[in-house]
């Protein structure tokens, strides 16, 4: 630790270079960071996908309905613990642009189903007890400041209501997250209420989320399912929730690859920057090191002290740029209809923190093995 | 290894080479040197631009390595050394002042004092008291936090004996401390270093060309055709 201030003192050296340095160190990490976000905001469904889920849909498309009589022929299939159906209800709040999701559901069988929402009992109750009562994701009422007791209009273009107008609905509880990746961004509001004021389709929902007994047994559950509806008017597709939404995400690429592609391309360069940065300032004080030497510092505490340097601005930079990308999730998601889940995972982090020491690592050894290697009466001579 | 001086000798080089390759071209530069310099003495290594002078002080210092023959230093074999033990024992007893003075720039005069402190246990507290001493010795003690470029070059070659005697080494060699320097500045670093010869009793080895600096010194040597004699050649 003696000679921090002796490896801290070098930055000072050229300040503008040190400074332009660790910006692009910094601006790395930072992308690094970001890209991290991103990744885990357009992944967030499949981590939380519930290996006890199947999710059961309409043989053709999503967008066919099924009957909601297909719950209770599902709950009697062996294997299934629980089923309950979700339609896309596609409410509107005041203007297009509000997006979130928003589901009809049951009450009763939600918490069961989703246990990785949780929500004070009274709320439940008071959901139970109110025909028009909606529960809304913590970060949708932090959205537009929503509370309990408000009331939203919502306005359907594929679900009029009988009355011609808007939905009304009561706020009666707000949904938290048993984890930080859980989706908070739904509005979920109760069946019998939409099945009732819709103008058509009574009796017809979007799909099911069913819970198994058993996760190893999903394919075979969803196979069973499967036959059950075989041949007839509304035939099903089963598939684990996981699959159903990575296939989904799918669709918009291998996003894990892009991210390590763009991530490894910027770091190799980088890696170049910081380490002609550390060379150029290595072969500028070969007489200083000449003289650290004829003072007596060891050929091992030369190349410590050079590696330390290098260390210190990939870890300072790096240190920085993972820094912001993380205070920028501290504000929430800057697009919560887009990307609700918004944080920088721990792991990512790690991974981070392991990368600007390989950063400060790569760029440091070769400088730091030259002024180890480097003669003595050799480097004196060089200014003579 | 003692370093304890045998009969006052401090310095003993015997059948000292070195010879140094240009390509495929050998340079001679010394060749069957004898030297002896003993403790307390203030010796002064005369001799043309490109005779050997460095390459001698280098040896001795532990720098650079005999291509035959032997150094001893105190009793301790220099030539026989590992670079790991070199080091270390260039920490314990040799203070290096140099034409250029060749401070650290980044670092303030006290600092640039401290860098050989840092390879010994001292504490921190310790290492102060040490600084503190040693740039009161060289007449510093109103610009200790001063950097190097706000300094007189007189100044910075006083921050670096200080920086050379700090640890209190066995031996001080100095390459043309003066080199750089106006003769009044000059004759302060050589009044400074006689200072320190006669009333701390260091061994001192200084090379220089001025003659001027060379009577300050005890004794003068005279490096030619890699030999040395006691007589200025002709
Ligand atoms: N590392 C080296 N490689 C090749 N030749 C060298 C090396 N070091 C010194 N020499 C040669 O050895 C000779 C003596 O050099 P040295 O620096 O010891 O001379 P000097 O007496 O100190 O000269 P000056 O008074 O100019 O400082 C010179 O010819 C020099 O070119
Ligand atoms: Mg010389």
């Amino acid at each position: 630790m003696k000679y921090f201030l002796l490896v801290a003192s070098s930055l000072r050296r050229k300040k503008l270079r040190t400074a332009l340095t660790m910006l692009s160190v910094a601006v790395a990490f930072l992308l690094f960071g970001v890209l991290a976000i991103l990744k885990q905001s357009l992944t967030a469904g499949i981590d939380v996908a519930d290996a006890s889920r199947i999710i059961v849909r309409h043989r053709v498309s999503i967008i066919q309905t099924l009957p909601a009589a297909y719950e209770a022929r599902m709950e009697r299939l062996s294997g299934v613990a629980d089923a309950m159906h979700l339609t896309w209800f596609n409410g509107i709040y005041q203007d297009p642009k509000n997006f979130f999701g928003n589901f009809p559901v049951k009450p009763e069988e939600f918490f069961s189903m989703y246990p990785e929402y949780v929500m004070p009992e009274e709320e439940k109750a008071a959901w139970q007890r109110t025909r028009n009562g909606a529960v809304v994701g913590r970060q949708l009422a932090d959205r537009f400041g929503w509370k309990v007791g408000d009331r939203i209009p919502l306005v359907s273009p594929i679900w009029p209501n009988k009355s011609g107008g808007a939905w009304e609905f009561e706020v009666v509880g707000i949904l938290d997250g048993a984890k930080k990746s859980t989706d908070l961004s739904g509005f979920y509001f109760r069946y019998d209420y939409f099945d009732e004021g819709r103008t058509y389709g009574e009796g017809q929902v979007g799909w099911y989320s069913v819970r198994i007994k058993d996760p190893r047994e999903a394919a075979a559950v969803a196979r069973a399912i499967d036959e059950e509806f075989a041949n007839s008017y509304a035939e099903t597709k089963a598939e684990p929730e996981g699959a159903f939404i990575q296939g989904w995400a799918q669709q918009i690429g291998d996003i894990g690859a892009i991210v390590t592609a763009i991530v490894g391309a910027v770091f190799f360069t980088i890696l170049l920057v910081a380490g002609n940065t550390m060379a150029q300032a290595v072969r500028e004080r070969t007489e200083e090191i000449g003289v650290l030497k004829a003072m007596g510092y060891s050929n091992g505490l030369v190349l410590g002290v050079v590696l330390a340097e290098s260390f210190l601005i990939a870890g300072l930079a790096g240190g920085a740029g993972l820094g912001f990308a993380w205070v920028m999730t501290l504000g929430g998601s800057p697009v919560p209809a887009m990307l609700p889940v918004f944080y920088l995972p721990g792991r990512e982090l790690v991974v981070g923190a392991g990368l600007v020491f390989v950063l400060g690592f790569l760029a440091g050894i070769l400088p730091a093995l030259q002024a180890m290697r480097l003669q003595i009466a050799v480097a004196l001579r060089r200014q003579a | 290894m003692s370093t304890a001086p045998r009969n006052g000798v401090l310095v003993h080089i015997e059948g000292v080479d070195k010879t140094f390759r240009r390509g495929s071209e050998e340079i001679h530069v010394l060749s069957n040197l004898n030297l002896e310099v003993k403790a307390g003495e203030f010796l002064a290594l005369m001799g043309p631009s490109g005779s050997g002078k460095s390459t001698l002080l280098n040896l001795i210092g532990g720098l650079d390595r005999a291509t035959r023959g032997t150094v001893s230093i105190g009793g301790d074999r220099v030539d026989q050394m590992s670079d790991r033990e070199l080091a270390g024992w260039r920490a314990r007893h040799i203070g290096f002042v140099f034409q250029f003075y060749n401070l650290l720039p980044v670092l303030t005069a006290e600092r640039n004092v401290e860098l050989p402190l840092l390879l010994t246990h001292l504490s921190k507290a310790e290492r102060r008291k040490h600084v503190e001493t040693a740039l009161h010795v060289v007449g510093l003690d109103h610009r200790t936090s001063a950097y190097p470029r706000t300094l007189s070059g007189g100044e910075q070659q006083r921050v670096g004996i200080a920086r050379a005697i700090v640890t209190d080494p066995t031996i001080l060699l100095c390459d043309e401390p003066t080199g750089d320097l106006d003769r009044k500045t000059g004759d302060e670093i050589l009044s400074l270093l006689q200072a320190l010869n006669r009333d701390q009793g260091k061994t001192i080895i200084m090379v220089t060309h001025d003659p001027h600096a060379s009577h300050r010194a005890s004794r003068t040597v005279y490096l030619n055709k890699g030999q040395l004699s006691a007589e200025a050649p002709e």
